[in-house]
């Protein structure tokens, strides 16, 4: 996605066991972070809703 | 490459003849020049119609999935290599297949001599390293290392893979090829410049889908654009869903696309629908170590896990 054109770090993958709900916030926080300081999205994006 | 017919003509009549097939899949010529066809030869007689030369590029292995024949099918580096994909995959029986390896020495692209020419191209023949290109009132002398294919002058897998009988002696591969110049170009440009490449790139998409069709890995029974419950991808002209239409199917031949160049030679209005598998044929090679098609014994990336595993998100 990074390949065409997605900025690093709008999209991010991760892999947390139902157990680890204290990695599952740090991991929240962590995108949230950097999806706020990347602004926001305009590509991708439809230019009227479609059916 | 023009020699290989009378051999691919002897074998084909052969294993005919002695029933070891039910038909052979190879090229015929084509009605406009440089197009050749696929075609299916059933009897021995019908063998004499198989043509080879350098307009062959249309990738075999697509016409092969899930066939229960006994089956001779015609196969180039590229072809062999999906061929090997396909019985990796179960779409084919290994020991139904009788494969009649060529040799390659790359396959010529017809827009680049269309694009040389303002007025029609009638006939295009070969003889050797050049090739003749015909028209109302010129005729003109090319080298064909000018003209390949962009995959092809990038192949360093011009022997077939996996054959059972062979058309003529291996070739010698090409040697110190920079095979991801093109892709490293890309991973160079900054996130809005990479947007916009790929925009421009797919500003003449019709989503016409040939370029899925071509594709010997595209045989979904049903493919994510068709189907329409759930739907996966609007089918709008949008350029949401045509990016989104060609970069899922790229991924959907992470780690087995072979860079054959069907869909590229496919498109309508000449899109470089390489441009997205490439990349991960690159990824796939650089973090897996791993070349599609190359060997029946070895399991894709993506149906093997590691512990090496280089995925930094798995943490």
């Amino acid at each position: 996605m990074e390949h065409m054109g997605v900025e690093p770090g709008r999209l991010n993958f991760s892999w947390i066991s139902s157990a680890e709900s204290s990695k599952f916030v740090d991991v929240v926080k962590g995108v949230t972070e950097t999806v706020k300081a990347l602004g926001p999205n305009n590509n991708f994006k439809k230019a009227a809703k479609v059916a | 490459m023009l020699g290989y017919i009378d051999k691919i003509k002897e074998i084909s009549k052969r294993l005919l003849d002695e029933g070891k097939v039910d038909m052979i899949i190879g090229f015929k010529k084509g009605t406009m020049p440089m197009m050749n066809e696929p075609c299916f030869v059933k009897t021995p007689d019908e063998a004499s119609k198989l043509v080879w030369d350098s307009n062959c590029g249309i990738n075999l292995a697509n016409y092969l999935t899930d066939r229960k024949e006994k089956i001779g099918v015609i196969a180039k580096g590229c072809d062999s290599r999906n061929i090997v994909t396909h019985i990796i995959e179960n779409k084919i029986k290994r020991e139904n297949l009788v494969i009649i390896g060529v040799p390659c020495k790359g396959m010529i692209d017809r827009r680049k001599i269309s694009a040389m020419f303002d007025a029609e191209v009638r006939q295009v023949s070969e003889e050797g390293d050049a090739i003749i290109v015909k028209g109302n009132g010129f005729e003109e002398k090319l080298k064909k290392s000018d003209l390949l294919q962009d995959n092809c002058s990038t192949c360093i897998h011009r022997n077939p893979a996996l054959y059972d009988e062979l058309a003529a002696p291996l070739v010698e591969e090409q040697k110190d090829i920079d095979k991801y110049a093109d892709v490293r170009k890309i991973e160079t440009m900054q996130p809005s410049e990479k947007w916009d490449y790929f925009d421009n790139l797919l500003s003449g998409c019709l989503r016409c889908y040939a370029c899925r069709n071509a594709c010997p890995l595209c045989y979904c029974p049903t493919c994510f654009v068709d189907e329409a419950n759930p739907q996966w991808v609007g089918k709008s002209q949008d350029e949401t869903d045509i990016r989104t239409f060609h970069f899922l199917r790229a991924y959907h031949c992470a780690g087995r696309c072979t860079d054959c160049g069907a869909c590229e030679r496919a498109c309508p209005v000449g899109i470089n629908v390489r441009a997205f598998t490439k990349k991960l044929e690159k990824d796939c090679f650089e973090m897996f170590g791993w070349e599609a098609g190359i060997s029946i014994e070895k399991r894709p990336p993506l149906d093997t896990f590691k512990p090496d595993d280089p995925g930094k998100f798995i943490k």
